[in-house]
């Protein structure tokens, strides 16, 4: 197997790795920079559960080749708190109770920092077209959508 | 040791409340291990080669190319897990299931399994398997199966439950029948009768966590076994016999579970890792993918049901009876069964019959999902409950008020009700703001209600004191959507400690006794009551070890908010011992504090639901959209109110996807043509309203707080009060879920031809 050498930067860290041609983001990042935070629900882009941030874009990671992320910025759930201070979406979807099983939060929080980021102040149905790439089959998103609005308006200050 | 489970009213000062859950920081941060996420020293990749085909002779089977492959380490076939079951029928279709032996049964049945170093090499060693197919004729409809001249399954297949037994085989497994009364001479009381016939099609759980799980069995016969389950120990048991391994020498550890909803209680490819692992002697790491939790794990059954209720002009039903054919997929199940007791237990009725029919079609082994078996009961009863009421001119809420079962009632299942909530539930649904709101153009309002039984079981639970006085408990119950933050909660309260010094964990195999599964919405009913006991044989002890400390008798120490206290004014006078002092001293007072028990949780207490349902129809496109969504349903005791509104609120999306888009649509070849997130449509974010929950508490009078369990019912009236919304707007009755754009504009299509037949008539 001819490996890809890769340098990139995941949460603000170098890292370089090697990995096949064809081996998807989500597998260099669980397997063999053991980010396992990135989930697999589907391997296709169906799902939402693996999406990161590269470059300041939200992508599933399963849909992104490991060999494309050199030179980019890499950014996933194990990067977004600062230190112990958690994200006001991480403080939020516990405090709202946004999770049951937990598996699509990962993806959902990284998704929903993408979509406050574009949007400060989303109405609700835009935060739901905003997460309409995340599959959530626990908790029927009410409290996912509150947990949103909670957390714009704690960043806004409001 | 005795105890006593009565409900006793007591006031609550932790139960209740809203607390953080205790995995909730390990879950947004990305540190929550699920079934993929673990890892083992020189761990191999398993892949599992599956039929093509829906129904076929397996021939042979070559595996000599795969197994010469460099980098592959083992290669299974059925030969490597011969029958140990002994003649247990139910465990020899599992075997079946788990690796095809004569015959593939479905499209994705497991034939062969490889372990090797890596994906690549794995997917490429599957590529060398040749197997041997003779394609047999199949039947994938349940309808179809039973009709004369469908392909036989099984040629040992006789049906049971039918005197006497038949001469020939069928594709009908079994046949169970429930009621009383006389209904044909209830049909005879009646002024009005209204007779149909539904059909639900195929869904899935659609867990978004795929089945994982990392076996290890060393050359020593020691096996351990990481997996997303909902029920380790009976994984533990059921592999344990498949692979002759002692039960205490296969240690498995439930990782977090992405999700199961009862896809998760059956064993599928985890048989297959270990018996990978033995035969390569390395860990192995077996992770499907979606594809293959589509076509080869346990959906739920398509059905075809016939329901035929009569009423009197005052609104008493006199006779209700219904006929439900439930698939199984290949093997014996007992979905019709479930069907057939569900169907009418929201009602007191005088005469009423079902009889339920188990099918066997070429599809993956059916599997629970969420109150198995009851939603489409419900969807082909509260869909006809509806259209006789309009028909006699009563309020479709009223029709139920007047025919609610209530305490004393028989249920149409057998058991006699003792206090329960459907009266409650429906009286709220009729004084709910949703039910007076106007509605829409194009828009309709639906009802419907629904039960499950909830379920107890077995439960071993520990509770132990630390030196420093904070607490564990330890369950042997999987962790599926908060029950840890519940059973921290029932801790605190019952030793007067604050919630935060408690934490719960979910304990391996070898740690405890024997706990049946996650099912049934039973944790929080069995391991609760159980760590209610657990707390308060530990109390005994706190209070023993008191006594001991100020050196007067036991029955002269009590315990009060987490303190043991003289008991009167003769026992002493000694201030307060807190709990962590008296754990604190606990090394030289007679050793660890703990509370254990081991118990059958008995005294389920039966569950009900109403549900309120706007939509609004788009009659170009036949597209649905749900406007506003009510769920009314009564917890017992709702001891962490967000998570118990989660469970009442995931239930009713699961139902919307159910009734509005999901199905299994299998082409003429037998292959399932949508196995896929794409094209098997689950809802998104941007397809559902906020979902209103009403929390009824009725207590269950055999549990200490009258918890019920909350987690299935749930699912159980949405199909219908959507059925019954969609038809109101399209004023024609939709008889066949999914009610996708298709099915609805053919609906609208065939109301306008009888019209202008109608027109054209007259």
């Amino acid at each position: 197997m001819a490996g890809v050498h890769v340098s990139t930067t995941v949460n603000g860290d170098a890292v370089d790795f090697v990995c096949e041609p064809g081996e998807p983001l989500l597998d260099v990042l669980r397997n063999r920079l053991g980010l396992t935070g990135a989930k697999e629900g589907c391997g296709t882009g169906d799902c939402g559960a693996c999406s990161v941030i590269v470059d300041n874009e939200l992508v599933c990671s399963c849909l992104v080749l490991g060999a494309e992320a050199e030179g980019r910025k890499i950014e996933t759930v194990e990067g977004m708190a600062d230190g112990d201070k958690l994200h006001p979406l991480q403080s939020k979807f516990i405090e709202h109770a946004a999770l049951q099983c937990g598996i699509c939060t990962p993806g959902f929080l990284i998704a929903a920092r993408a979509l406050l980021k574009k949007n400060k102040n989303p109405t609700e149905e835009e935060i739901r077209f905003g997460l309409a790439g995340n599959l959530c089959r626990c908790t029927g998103y009410d409290k996912i959508v509150r947990a949103v609005q909670a957390a714009a308006a704690e960043m806004r200050g409001a | 040791m005795a105890y006593d489970t009565n409900y006793t009213g007591q006031k609550f000062k932790v139960v209740g409340t809203r607390p953080l859950r205790p995995d909730g920081v390990d879950k947004v941060t990305g540190r929550a291990r699920y079934g993929a996420d673990a890892f083992a020293p020189g761990q191999l990749v398993g892949l599992v080669l599956r039929s093509p085909y829906a129904h076929a002779k397996i021939k042979k089977i070559d595996i000599s190319k795969a197994e010469k492959l460099p980098g592959v380490k083992a290669v299974i076939t059925s030969a490597d897990l011969p029958d140990l079951t002994n003649g247990d029928s139910g465990m020899y279709d599992i075997l079946v299931n788990c690796m095809a032996r004569e015959k593939a049964f479905y499209d994705g049945h497991a034939v062969a399994a490889v372990a090797a170093i890596d994906q690549t090499t794995a997917k490429k060693a599957l590529k060398l398997i040749k197997v041997d197919y003779e394609v047999l004729p199949h039947v994938t409809d349940v309808d179809a199966a039973i009709k004369p001249g469908a392909p036989v399954l099984h040629a040992n297949m006789f049906t049971d439950g039918v005197e006497p037994k038949p001469k020939k085989a069928s594709n009908i497994a079994k046949r169970t029948e429930f009621g009383h009364g006389d209904v044909e001479q209830g049909f005879k009381e009646a002024d009005v009768i209204v007779e149909r016939s539904f059909k639900t099609e195929q869904t899935h759980q659609g867990y978004i966590e795929p089945h994982a799980c990392l076996a290890n069995v060393g050359p020593d016969g020691q096996g351990e076994m990481w997996v997303c389950t909902q029920g380790h120990f009976v994984y533990r048991n059921q592999c344990a016999q498949l692979l002759g391994i002692d039960a205490a020498k296969l240690r498995v550890t439930a990782s977090e579970i992405g999700g199961g909803f009862g896809g998760k209680t059956h064993i599928w490819a985890e048989p297959l890792a270990l018996a990978l692992s033995r035969k390569a002697n390395r860990p192995v790491k077996l992770v499907m993918t979606r594809d293959e939790v589509f076509k080869a794990s346990g959906p739920t059954s398509s059905t075809s049901i016939d329901v035929k209720i009569g009423a009197r002009r005052d609104g008493t039903i006199t006779a209700a009876q219904a006929t439900l054919r439930y698939q199984g997929g290949p093997f014996l199940g007992m979905w019709a069964e479930l069907g057939a007791m569900t169907s009418y237990a929201c009602y007191d009725l005088k005469n009423v019959k079902t009889v339920g029919y188990e099918v066997v079609v070429n599809r993956p082994k059916v599997a629970a999902y969420r109150a198995p078996s009851a939603p489409m009961a419900a969807f082909a009863v509260e869909s006809v409950v509806d259209e006789l009421a309009a028909k006699i001119g009563m309020d479709a809420v009223e029709f139920r008020i007047k025919n609610a079962a209530k305490e004393g009632t028989k249920s149409s299942y057998g058991p006699t009700y003792g206090p329960i909530g459907i009266g409650p539930t429906l009286e709220a649904a009729k004084n709910h703001p949703h039910m007076k709101a106007p509605l829409g153009k194009n828009q309709g309002r639906g009802m419907a209600c629904g039960f499950w039984f909830n379920f107890g079981g077995q439960t071993c639970t520990s509770l132990n004191v630390t030196p420093d006085g904070s607490v564990t408990v330890s369950v042997g119950t999987i962790d599926v959507g908060g029950s840890r933050a519940s059973m921290g909660l029932i801790a605190a309260e019952e030793l007067g400690v604050p919630y935060e010094d408690v934490r719960c964990v979910v304990a391996d195999t070898s740690s405890l006794g024997h706990n049946d599964m996650s099912d049934g919405s039973r944790v929080t009913f069995s391991s609760g009551m159980n760590t209610v006991i657990a707390a308060r044989n530990a109390k005994k002890v706190l209070i023993q070890r008191a006594a001991k400390m100020w050196d007067i008798p036991e029955d002269a120490v009590t315990w009060e908010d987490g303190y043991a206290k003289p008991a009167g004014a003769n026992a002493g006078n000694f201030p307060p011992l807190s709990l962590k002092e008296i754990a604190a001293a606990a090394a030289n007072t007679g050793g660890p504090i703990a509370g254990h028990n081991e118990f059958v949780a008995d005294g389920a207490g039966v569950s009900f639901a109403t549900h309120i349902c706007d939509v609004e129809l788009d009659r170009e496109t036949g597209a649905t959209k749900v406007v506003r969504y009510t769920v009314i349903q009564d917890a017992g005791k709702a001891i962490h109110p967000s998570y118990v509104e989660g469970q009442y609120q995931g239930g009713a999306a699961q139902g919307i996807g159910w009734a509005l888009n999901e199905e299994y649509i299998y082409g003429k070849n037998g292959q399932l043509q949508n196995a896929g997130f794409l094209d098997y449509r689950i809802p998104v974010c941007s397809d559902l309203p906020m979902i209103d929950t009403v929390i009824l508490e009725i207590p269950n009078p055999n549990h200490p707080y009258g918890v019920r369990g909350v987690g299935e019912t749930s699912i159980v009236p949405p199909l219908a009060a959507i059925a019954n919304a969609v038809s109101n707007a399209a004023g024609v009755r939709m008889t066949h879920i999914p009610m996708s754009p298709p099915r609805i504009l053919k609906a609208l299509d065939e109301k306008a031809e009888k019209k202008a037949a109608k027109a054209k008539a007259a």
